[in-house]
């Protein structure tokens, strides 16, 4: 018998009972949009991720002072240090590292004539940083060898500081205040808009020993380093040469943890990839256990029409339908009541992820699902439907018409 | 060789503490042609004996030939291709499926016939108009009368131009005047050469029919052609 035919009749049946088709496939339709809905987040995340640390590129290495935390208990902590200090061994000791910044972040005020605004970090860096982090200066510049060497009261701002300041279409060369300190803005940053939960554009930069004054003595303990190496084959080398340096630097005794922690770009990506993975895995498990509830509800609605449907079995027979025809009818009516709900589910899927997209802040990429997700949601849900059908088509394909017919 | 020939056709049916013997030895030859009624009191074996003319069941033991062919020795397959190309049934209850024009009611032995749409179409509605029902093939079962649902029943059991019908108390459920409408339809099919088996156990309508098998307890005990319409 022709499939189309089949098709036909399973959407008949299926709309003569519109609202128990839906409620059946409510199990499915979740899965299915909880699949969509997390595959378009998750895309739009490493989206975001992908983009941003491309940007860097795979010859970009971080060293950062270890977390107090990481100690083991018991043991009195002493301090964790990261110094400049360390950064200049670094730079005299390990071969292959091409440019290096040192990074120190905090918060303050700035303000201009009657203007004030909060940027969310106002960080200490040297000349090398819109280098070694890929950031560009859209007007003026930024800092230079000298400004550093002469200690200059210099800034260089986000674009959002220049609209929260009202400092005009030309605000370099105007003075403003960070905390306390009356700086000179030299440059503003390109707009870069919001990136992983920071807004790159709300920040000040100003020379790295500027910040020191700024932020006090023990700011120079916590200084993080940002650096480029020559090539992508050699980071591993300078890892390994940054951790060999420091160990000694900061005399840790064979067999005890560093106190810093040296963090590569593919590193990050690693990192990433497996909170996603694991993200992945969490969903999958839940949509496993909704495709598994979706399922056995197919099943049981598909006993409940074969049951109902005992006679019409039986006329088919009477008619010279085949088992392999009833097997087929019901089996298709359940693969179309799984797809009717795979195929809800991707619109409603879809429809959740654009939503939560739109509320997340900054740049998030428009909901984006591919194909290949929407595939195999679909291609699960007729699995499911096969799965969960064969048994109450298999019990209707083997129906005695005579019984059948006899059926009340 | 005749279209059907039953020999020592036994059917039981194994409840438990007692086997009842619905058919307890039959042997029966019909014709091409032929117009038959089955007559008998209730339990006597007749639906039992008609769903094995119609294949839809099997004997417990004899053999049953149709067109030469040992029904008893077909598969699921075969059986359902017979029941498709040689039977036409016709039920006391009609059995239409709901919800179903009646076109598509009288199309459904094509659809397994694996008749295209268009001339399943055509032939439906040619059948329908047979029996009189040309300007009601869009109405459902429910939008019907009991007389025009056995017509819809009929054309379905015709469509496929089987060679028997087999009507099983067809006017068991409508009343007398409907009845002999029906019954003047299965006459002009005979009229048109179909083979024609009907049962019954009203008097009146077994008149039709130009030859009567009588059954007690799963037994033929009487098999008449009345001189009066032989030779037809
Ligand atoms: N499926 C069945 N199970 C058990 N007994 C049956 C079954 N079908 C028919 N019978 C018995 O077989 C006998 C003949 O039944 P049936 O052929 O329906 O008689 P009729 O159609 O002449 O009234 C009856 O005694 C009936 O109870
Ligand atoms: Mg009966």
């Amino acid at each position: 018998m022709v499939v189309a035919e089949n098709f036909r009749i399973a959407f008949k049946a299926l709309r003569a009972n519109k609202m128990r088709s839906v409620l059946t496939t409510l199990g499915i339709i979740i899965g299915v949009a909880a699949v969509i809905a997390v595959v378009s987040l998750v895309q739009g995340l490493q989206y975001v991720i992908t983009k941003e640390l491309q940007g860097v590129g795979a010859t970009y290495v971080m060293v950062l002072p270890a977390q107090d935390d990481n100690r083991g208990p018991g043991i009195v902590a002493r301090q964790v240090r990261l110094t400049w200090d360390d950064g200049r061994a670094i730079l005299d000791q390990v071969p292959g590292i091409r440019l290096m910044t040192p990074l120190i972040g905090g918060r303050a005020t700035v303000k201009y004539r009657d203007r004030q605004h909060d940027p969310d970090f106002v960080f200490g860096v040297n000349q090398n940083w819109p280098e070694v982090s890929n950031y560009t200066v859209d007007r003026g510049r930024f800092f230079s060898r000298l400004d550093l060497a002469e200690r200059r009261k210099v800034a260089v701002i986000g674009p959002d500081i220049v609209d929260e300041l009202l400092l005009g279409p030309d605000p370099v060369g105007r003075p403003i205040y960070v905390g306390n300190l009356p700086v000179t803005v030299i440059g503003v940053m390109e707009k870069r808009g919001v990136s992983l939960g920071t807004d790159i554009d709300n920040l000040v930069f100003v020379p790295f020993d500027t910040a020191l004054a700024l932020f006090g003595r023990s700011a120079a303990d916590q200084v993080q380093l940002r650096l480029q190496t020559d090539s992508a084959e050699v980071v591993e080398q300078v890892k390994d040469e940054i951790t060999r340096v420091l160990r000694v630097r900061h005399r840790i005794a064979e067999g005890q943890p560093d106190d810093f922690e040296v963090v590569l770009q593919d590193e990050i990506l690693k990192t990433v990839g497996s909170i996603l993975g694991s993200v992945t895995a969490v969903v999958g498990g839940v949509v496993g256990i909704a495709l598994l509830v979706g399922g056995i509800g197919i099943m049981n609605i598909m006993l409940v029409s074969v049951t109902e449907r005992t006679r019409e079995i039986g006329v088919r027979k009477a008619v010279g339908a085949r088992r392999q025809d009833v097997l087929v009818q019901f089996l298709i009516e359940a693969v179309t009541l799984s797809l009717v709900g795979g195929g809800l589910g991707v619109g409603l899927g879809f429809a959740l992820g654009a939503g939560v997209a739109k509320a997340l802040p900054g740049d998030w990429p428009a909901a984006h699902v591919p194909l290949w997700a929407v595939l195999l949601a679909l291609g699960f849900s007729v699995l499911v439907g096969v799965f969960f059908g064969i048994y109450p088509a298999g019990k209707a394909s083997r129906l005695d018409p005579i019984e059948a017919l006899r059926y009340e | 060789m005749a279209l059907i020939e039953l020999r020592d056709v036994r059917k039981v049916y194994d409840m438990g503490a007692e086997r009842v013997h619905a058919l307890a030895g039959v042997d029966l030859d019909l014709e091409r042609g032929e117009y038959v009624a089955i007559m008998g009191p209730s339990g006597s074996g007749k639906s039992t004996l008609m769903n094995l003319l119609g294949c839809l069941d099997t004997p417990s033991a004899g053999s049953y030939h149709l067109n030469g062919v040992a029904v008893e020795s077909l598969n699921d397959v075969e059986l359902a291709a017979i029941r498709n190309r040689e039977i036409g049934f016709v039920f006391q209850t009609f059995n239409l499926l709901a919800r179903t024009s009646a076109l598509e009611n009288v199309e459904l032995p094509l659809v397994y016939a694996g008749v295209h749409r268009r001339e399943r179409r055509e032939k439906a509605s040619r059948a329908l108009a047979r029996v009189g029902l040309a300007d009601r093939a869009r109405h459902q079962p429910s939008e019907l009368s009991g007389g025009q649902r056995q017509r819809v029943a009929i054309a379905r059991a015709l469509v496929n131009s089987p060679s028997i019908l087999l009507a099983d108390e067809p006017t068991g459920n409508l009343d007398s005047a409907t009845s002999e409408e029906i019954m003047g339809l299965f006459d002009d099919l005979h009229g048109q050469g179909n083979t024609v088996i009907l049962v019954t156990h009203e008097a009146e309508i077994a008149v039709h029919a130009l030859r009567r098998v009588l059954l007690r307890d799963g037994r033929v005990v009487s098999d008449e052609r009345p001189a009066a319409r032989d030779g037809a």
